[in-house]
């Protein structure tokens, strides 16, 4: 885990010092792989801006042979429809507060669980540890049955409540953020432990303050899982007032066929949060990405 | 921390050892309660699930009535399944087609990328984001651009005087089309992974290998493929832990159709447990998927530990 925890500006000077030795040549004008890269760029770009064009058409542009590719009269009728007659509000409520118990539960159990395992000593730690590293191992696909029958016991089904419990805080949170804590030096949180300082205290003023590379890698992962699941969802959730956005939005296109211009509107809107996150903290993101594949 | 400074080391009792030996005992508990929330989640919803999946798999049950002991029979009827082998072969086909694919142009976009061109960053950025956008969201985006009769895909080859294609409701066509739109969303991971690779190549060999004379093709061959070994089996391991696990997009686009074209394992599994009320049959299938993807780990993790062996 070493890479999460290399500050980006270290890394930077690295790759500009790796280049270096090139740097005196002059900028070639024009490569030749822009000749490859322009036109894969396009194609990746086309589907989402094809997505944005569409939730402005009128239904009569779109449902004609062939159907316009750039909109006369650009309206925000779709947009009205599935924010004024469908259940996207609701579903998109239902989405945001799923996401943010996850995220802040995977942050804090992670934490606590996670700090347990690297910092502090209790008979039976390494095989807990050995056993929820084994867990990771498990697809879901044999675990979901079972979940599901779990959490009808529990009273859960058809409620928000059966989208979080299960996924309330995961071993890859807990395993990352003990990586990550393991790599901080010792001696910072020793003096203040034996000074008297508790350990939630010591956990919260000292190591919390320099994990924050590993914190957002949890966050940023964690919602973006939540966020985008279809399955879950799709079993634990029956009654429409629970839907989240994903489930809906499969829904709403099956019952709305021919409207598309609503459905691309509601696609747009389940996106859009991502899109903007992502975008806006994009070296985060990618360095999430990168950290936990590379050390994977 | 601010309120720490007060008496620091200066005069600090003779009873310290025994004061730390205590704090110690209390620590565990301590620990404990730290743990406990994430441990009984964790293994609570893994442990008994993988159990009760298992006594599942010897049971007729369909998620209401009380089961019935049938002992092997799911797996005796999912052996001669003619449903189930075809979903084997799919999800096959699948992973066979998107798994290279994707490993492929991800690494040749990260050579590309590799270099001081411009638009790196516009480029990677473009490349990327199809990654974060749900399956849910690109099923339905691409069920609008492939549909036979209103979708763009159809208006742009009438456009170049080419004859309408079925896509997602062409038997022939659905499960490639699918592979396309992974491609679509999945190439970026690849491609970022390979080129952080890339970057950690270290220069020195580089240089060396220059200096010997070796041609762009023979660094490529010789230095740069070599060194980028541990990652390639990574990547070849996450996608195709993926590809076999694919099921929100056939949800959202064909729901395994058309006549069971594009059924991938588990969609089968979803379909048997959830739909036709027959869980011990779904998860019979799941644990074949689970063994399946056992094994595959174990053979790649093997692989890893040569390479790593090999490297030292």
């Amino acid at each position: 885990m070493t890479a999460v925890s290399a500050p980006p500006d270290a890394a930077q000077a690295a790759s500009s010092a790796r280049t270096g030795t090139r740097r005196r040549l002059p900028r070639p004008r024009f490569s030749a792989w822009h000749l490859l890269l322009a036109p894969m760029a396009l194609l990746f770009a086309v589907p989402l801006i094809w997505l944005a064009l569409s939730s402005v058409m009128s239904n009569a542009q779109i449902n004609r042979f062939p159907p316009a590719l750039w909109p006369s009269h650009p309206d925000l009728d779709g947009y009205r429809y599935v924010l004024g007659n469908a259940m996207f509000p609701r579903w998109f409520a239902n989405s945001f507060l799923v996401s943010l118990v996850t995220v802040t539960a995977n942050l804090v159990l992670g934490t606590l669980g996670g700090y347990a395992f690297a910092r502090m000593r209790f008979a039976g730690s390494r095989l807990l540890l050995g056993l929820m590293l084994a867990t990771m191992a498990i697809p879901f696909q044999l675990t979901m049955i079972p979940t599901f029958l779990v959490m009808k016991q529990l009273g859960l089904i058809d409620s928000l409540g059966a989208l979080i419990v299960p996924s309330l805080v995961t071993p890859f949170s807990v395993f990352l953020l003990r990586q990550f804590f393991l790599s901080l030096p010792r001696e910072l949180e020793e003096a203040a432990w034996i000074d008297g300082c508790s350990r939630l205290r010591v956990l919260w003023r000292i190591v919390l303050p320099l994990s924050r590379p590993a914190l957002s890698t949890v966050a940023v992962l964690t919602f973006l899982s939540t966020w985008n699941d279809l399955t879950w969802p799709l079993i634990a959730i029956n009654h429409d007032t629970q839907y989240t956005l994903q489930l809906g939005l499969t829904t709403f296109q099956g019952q709305h066929h021919t409207q598309w211009a609503a459905v691309m509107a509601g696609n747009v809107i389940t996106v859009l949060p991502v899109l903007l996150a992502f975008l806006g903290a994009q070296k985060a993101f990618i360095q999430s990405i990168t950290s936990t594949g590379l050390k994977g | 921390m601010s309120r720490v400074p007060t008496p620091i080391t200066l005069s600090r009792p003779p009873d310290n050892r025994r004061a730390l030996r205590r704090r110690r005992a209390g620590e565990a508990a301590m620990a404990w309660t730290f743990v406990s929330p994430a441990v009984l989640i964790i293994l609570g919803l893994s442990v008994v699930p993988i159990v009760w999946s298992l006594l599942l798999s010897f049971q007729a049950d369909d998620l209401v009535t009380p089961s019935r002991w049938v002992g092997l029979d799911n797996y005796r009827a999912l052996a001669q399944d003619p449903h189930f082998s075809q979903a084997l072969r799919n999800t096959v086909l699948y992973t066979a087609l998107y798994v290279p694919t994707s490993m492929a142009v991800g690494l040749l976009l990260a050579l590309a990328l590799n270099r001081r061109i411009r638009f790196v960053g516009l480029y990677r950025t473009l490349f990327f984001v199809p990654f974060v956008v749900s399956a849910t969201a690109q099923g339905v985006l691409f069920s609008f651009i492939l549909d036979p009769e209103f979708g763009a895909a159809n208006a742009v080859l009438h456009h170049l005087g080419i004859p309408s294609q079925g896509f997602l409701t062409d038997p022939s066509q659905a499960l490639p089309v699918l592979v396309a739109i992974s491609l679509w969303s999945g190439t970026g991971f690849c491609l970022v992974i390979y080129l952080a690779a890339l970057q950690d190549v270290p220069a020195s060999l580089i240089e060396a290998a220059r200096l010997d004379g070796a041609d762009r093709l023979q660094l490529l061959r010789h230095v740069t493929l070599p060194a980028l070994r541990p990652v390639t089996v990574f990547l070849l391991l996450w996608q195709i832990i993926q590809s076999l696990q694919a099921f929100d997009l056939v949800y959202v686009t064909t729901k395994g159709g058309p006549l069971g074209s594009t059924t991938v394992i588990v969609y089968f599994i979803w379909e048997q447990a959830f739909k036709n009320a027959t869980a011990g049959y779904g998860a019979a299938s799941a644990y074949v998927l689970a063994v399946a993807l056992g094994l595959i780990g174990l053979i790649l993790q093997i692989v890893r530990r040569r390479l790593r062996g090999a490297a030292v």
